[in-house]
């Protein structure tokens, strides 16, 4: 398959067009969709006017956006107008959203593709797409298996060749990790970097949209093309859009990065492999290369199980059955209220509402919440020290490969430790990246994490694109 | 140190949330959040006297709006959405008490 | 109301306004009292997901010139969620400032010369408006509810006093002086009727010198009226509950308007857990002092100032005097009375006229203009007009508008002349030999007789100091 920096050479030199793009796109689909069960939804006769539009421009000589004609995997977490947009929760099943993401429409005035809305943990809330109200994801390298979560579907669009890129939203790890799962580069921008209106909130402090794509230069375009201020979110970065794939290939000479222990500690030993060899290339590449130690991460976990359901406690509470969505009928609005969302929740979501509302309740705040988020600012002080000694950090993405189905299921403590390594960076506002790097158990790919302090994508994607040439040697 | 989470608390935050749970639900409920809360104690036997909560992870102030018009949903598109609708207004069952 | 005994009350208000801003507080819908249902909204205000605010700088500096008015200290502040479910809140939370307010501290003089502090001024979001279907339209026995969500995300203003209100009539004119100043600062339009400005009251007793009782809250009054008789209604109950041995329990009452009784609506076991925490979808406020001055030096006079300013105009005011210049500043008539004593026109026929007839006719206000009311005041205080008709000419000026010379030829408002006047005093001193013996000994009262009778005969054509002129001639 064609990257997509390819694809928008091609479309707009008219070697291509957004048409057969696309065609070859909706076919891959139709190929493995049903097996793998990776969109919920395909809005083939919107891309397909998308594509004819942008043949037109080409046509008339008009001027065509950097992913001109190429076809993009939307997570079912972002509004887009008249598409059914449902966070894999049956409480939103049917509903159309009457207005578009921000991410949307910077995607299609840079004549992008939208094919369509792609499968995800209930509300974002999970590390392997088993949550899904509409029945799991299965990961195309090894279909027994998971491919990672939330935003296993956008993962498993790349990488079953279904499209080149796609988006999805990362709150404690869930862009990384199943870019790590399914063998992709996966980012998690600096917080604020992209817009998040539009973007369905789980935990609105720790939410970033970001990109999937095979190729590191593939996501530094995706990124650069949804980045910038929006005046419609308050959150949002005040300046535009950095210039990232114009660095892609900057290298790493000169450039001092951490083996963090923290990161790699509990890891399977061929993920530790992976990393350790990453950073030998990295060290080839002219890096400078020290091992540090950040205790303050162990904490991570415990502070995200806090914060992360008590913004989501609060966020979901508008899932009432008033306004939009599913209603189940009650004698009054508040056994309406409770009966909707009783049946509309599946279980995680459930657990992680009553876990947030917990915490945030009369008597426990102090103790949970108000702890948590002082734990927070250690984060933040533990990662600004270690980037006074190095300008990025490095450790593994996931702490395994993927998983078989079922095997994390019946333990939730278990699952969320896959997101042990990813979640810090969620804390502290800042940016990350996967990249695919070596192979673990059968034969299955393993991520490597390289980690940078807030506007630092610049830089991460250089290094990354070090592992890349190193790796695949292109 | 924070005491065990009882099954009556798990029953009072799924009311506060609106959700309704089985007696079976519960007690899975208590187990499992009682677990994740365990683990959080890890954080409770930090000493972080004078430590200042982090809400935001930047320290962005002042972003405001003009106060100009925007143009406003449809009304048909936006009740177009509603379960239940009557008389240009969003329609439910009766509500039992007075807003708080 | 005086209370029973040594009972005393103990009242605090949070009086509640929206902003008069073009846009809601978080969305460019438009702020608009009484547009079609739901035609206001958007995914912002509807709550719908993925939605996110993004905050009105005019609400911002409408708050800030409410807590410069009121003497606040304007301090970085943050906006927290209020969590709870209800239909008309399309979130099922309320953003809310919580712990760091805009406004701290500060205080608001009243008109008796007493002071109220002010504990707090803080931003807040309003809720859309439920509308009761079945039953006999009220909340309860009501079959069904219909929500219309163009209020919701109106900016609020919550203007919470210190316990320092003692009486009804000091929460009433608490309450009308901080309207006042609302309206002054451009900040609402104080229309209570369109419920642009609602009072909750916390109401306790006690006995003079002891600590405060317990507390309960009146919600929702929604005329001064309405606080004045609940608050004395609560007062009372609360006084007979514990003299018949019972407690205060703390609680949320709800005040009946028509029965004009309060009634528990919620219990303070049964209050609600609102889990307040930082909005994570805004930031923090901290305005700068440049912002700060910007607000301050565009900051109008307020109602005190302007009354001090306006009785300085009156030679040693008596107390109605005082109260009729209160009247005049709080229907923005000053422009009338200044116009009017710039020209000549006594300040106290200037005072009396502007807070009797056009605060009688303030609907046709637009009708009339400074020059017109000075001419119609000039007229009178030469004579050329008696009272009567002055104020007959200001009722047609404020109801057609038009000029006065023109209303005064087409009543036929032309004074009697001085013979016909005389003549009439003649025959009514012949009418009344005892009355007319009784003054010429000196009685000064029998005065107002004989005017009286001439007003009577003249159908108040006359003019009362010619009158006596005519009598003082025949003394």
């Amino acid at each position: 398959m064609k990257t997509a920096q390819q694809i928008a050479r091609d479309v707009r030199s008219g070697e291509s067009s957004a048409q057969s793009e696309l065609d070859a796109s909706l076919a891959a689909i139709r190929g493995r969709n049903e097996e793998l069960n990776v969109f919920l939804y395909v809005d083939e006769a919107g891309a397909r006017a998308a594509a004819a539009a942008i043949d037109e421009k080409v046509a008339k000589g008009d001027a065509v956006g950097p992913l001109a004609g190429v076809p993009i995997a939307i997570k079912d977490n972002m509004c887009q107008v008249g598409i059914p947009t449902t966070c894999s929760s049956k409480i939103l099943e049917g509903w159309r959203p009457p207005y578009n993401a921000t991410v949307i429409d910077r995607l299609v005035a840079a004549g992008a593709v939208p094919v369509g809305k792609t499968n995800l943990d209930e509300f974002a809330m999970g590390s392997s797409t088993e949550n899904s109200a509409f029945g799991p994801t299965r990961n195309p390298l090894d279909p027994s298996r998971v491919p990672g979560g939330s935003s296993g579907g956008s993962a498993a669009a790349v990488a079953a060749d279904m499209t080149p890129i796609a988006l999805g939203s990362d709150t404690g790890g869930s862009i990384r990790q199943p870019a790590a799962l399914c063998g992709l580069v996966g980012v998690k921008p600096s917080y604020g970097l992209v817009s998040r209106y539009g973007l369905i909130a789980f935990a609105s402090s720790l939410d970033q949209i970001g990109p999937f794509s095979k190729t590191v230069m593939d996501s530094a375009i995706l990124l650069e093309t949804i980045a910038g201020h929006d005046p419609m979110d308050s959150t949002s970065l005040p300046e535009p859009a950095p210039s990232l794939s114009a660095h892609v290939e900057d290298g790493v000479v000169g450039k001092r990065i951490a083996l963090v222990r923290e990161l790699i500690e509990g890891a399977d030993a061929d993920v530790v492999a992976s990393v350790n060899r990453a950073v030998e290339a990295l060290k080839d590449a002219g890096a400078s290369i020290i091992e540090i130690s950040i205790p303050e991460l162990h904490l991570g976990l415990s502070a995200y199980y806090l914060i992360a359901p008590a913004e989501a406690s609060s966020n979901l509470a508008r899932y009432d059955g008033v306004r939009f969505g599913l209603r189940v009928d009650a004698e009054d609005v508040e056994a309406m209220n409770t009966a909707t969302r009783t049946a509309g929740f599946g279980a995680e979501v459930k657990r992680r509402i009553m876990l947030g509302t917990y915490a945030l309740s009369a008597g426990y705040f102090d103790a949970y919440y108000g702890q948590a988020l002082k734990v927070r600012t250690q984060m933040i002080n533990a990662f600004q020290r270690a980037y006074a000694q190095a300008d990025l950090l490095i450790g593994a993405t996931a702490p395994s490969v993927a998983f078989p189905f079922g095997s994390k299921t019946s333990n939730p403590m278990a699952m969320y430790l896959s997101d042990v390594f990813t979640i810090p960076t969620n804390l502290a506002g800042e940016a990350a990246i996967s990249v695919p790097f070596g192979t673990g158990e059968a034969g299955l790919p393993t991520g490597v994490q390289l980690l940078g302090p807030g506007r630092s994508e610049a830089q991460l994607f250089a290094a990354a694109r070090v592992l890349e040439l190193a790796e695949v040697g292109s | 140190m924070t005491e065990a989470l009882r099954r009556e608390d798990v029953a009072h935050v799924a009311k506060l949330a609106r959700l309704s749970l089985s007696e079976e639900e519960l007690e899975l409920y208590t187990e499992q959040l009682g677990q994740i809360l365990e683990h959080a104690n890890d954080m409770s036997t930090l000493d972080l006297e004078g430590v200042v909560p982090t809400a935001h992870p930047f320290g962005l102030i002042n972003v405001v709006r003009d106060d100009i018009v925007r143009l406003s949903l449809s009304r048909d598109v936006v009740l177009a959405m509603a379960p239940d609708a009557e008389d240009g207004r969003f329609a439910v069952p009766r509500i039992m008490g007075e807003a708080p | 109301m005086t209370l029973p005994g040594s009972w005393e009350m103990v009242v605090g208000l949070e009086v509640h306004t929206e902003l008069k801003t073009a846009t809601k507080m978080f969305c460019g819908c438009a702020n608009h009292f009484g547009a079609e249902p739901n035609t206001n909204v958007c995914p912002v205000c509807l709550g719908l997901p993925g939605s996110l605010p993004v905050l009105n700088e005019r609400a911002v500096e409408l708050a800030m010139a409410i807590g410069m008015a009121l003497h606040s200290r304007i301090a970085p502040s943050t906006f927290h969620r209020k969590n709870y479910f209800y239909p008309d809140m399309p979130k099922d939370f309320q953003i809310s400032q919580y712990d760091l307010p805009i406004n701290s501290g500060g205080y608001l003089d009243l008109p008796d010369g007493s002071r109220v502090t002010i504990e707090r001024a803080h931003l807040e979001e309003d809720t859309g408006k439920s509308t009761h279907l079945g039953g006999s339209g009220r909340i309860h026995g009501a079959e069904r509810s219909l929500v219309d969500y163009n209020r919701s995300g109106v900016p609020l203003v919550e203007i919470v006093s210190g316990p320092d209100i003692r009486s009804s009539a000091q929460a009433r004119a608490y309450a009308a002086e901080l309207r006042g100043i609302l309206i002054a600062t451009g900040a609402s339009d104080g229309r209570m009727e369109e419920g642009s400005m609602r009072i909750d009251a916390n109401v306790s007793v006690r006995k003079s010198g002891d600590p405060f009782g317990t507390r309960c809250e009146i919600k929702n009054l929604n005329s001064l009226r309405s606080l004045h008789r609940a608050i004395d209604y609560e007062a009372l109950r609360q006084i007979e509950v514990i003299e018949e041995g019972g407690v205060i329990r703390q609680e949320t009452r709800h005040w009946d308007e028509n029965l004009g009784v309060t009634s528990t609506m919620r219990t303070k076991e049964e209050a609600e857990d609102y889990r307040y925490f930082r909005e994570p979808d805004l930031v923090d406020l901290a305005p700068e002092q440049g912002w700060q001055d910007r607000i301050r030096l565009s900051l109008p006079a307020m109602p005190a100032e302007r009354r001090t300013k306006l009785a300085e105009r009156l030679n040693a005011p008596t107390p109605a005097q005082l109260d009729a210049v209160g009247v005049v500043i709080d229907l923005d008539l000053e422009v009338f009375v200044n116009a009017a004593i710039d020209a000549g026109v006594d300040p106290v026929l200037a005072i009396a006229r502007t807070a009797n007839e056009l605060a009688g006719g303030i609907e046709g206000i637009k009708n009339l203009t400074p020059d017109a009311f000075t001419a119609t005041l000039l007229m009178e205080q030469s004579g050329q007009l008696s009272a009567t008709q002055a104020k007959t000419v200001l009722g047609e000026l404020l109801a057609h508008g038009g000029e006065p010379a023109g209303i005064v030829a087409a009543k036929g408002f032309e004074q009697l002349s001085s013979d016909s006047l005389g003549s009439t005093v003649e025959s009514l001193i012949a009418e009344n030999p005892d009355e007319w013996a009784r003054y010429c000994e000196g009685d000064e009262k029998l005065a107002q007789f004989f005017i009286g009778q001439v007003m009577k005969l003249t159908k108040g054509q006359a003019n009362g100091k010619a009158v006596i002129a005519e009598l003082q001639t025949r003394r």
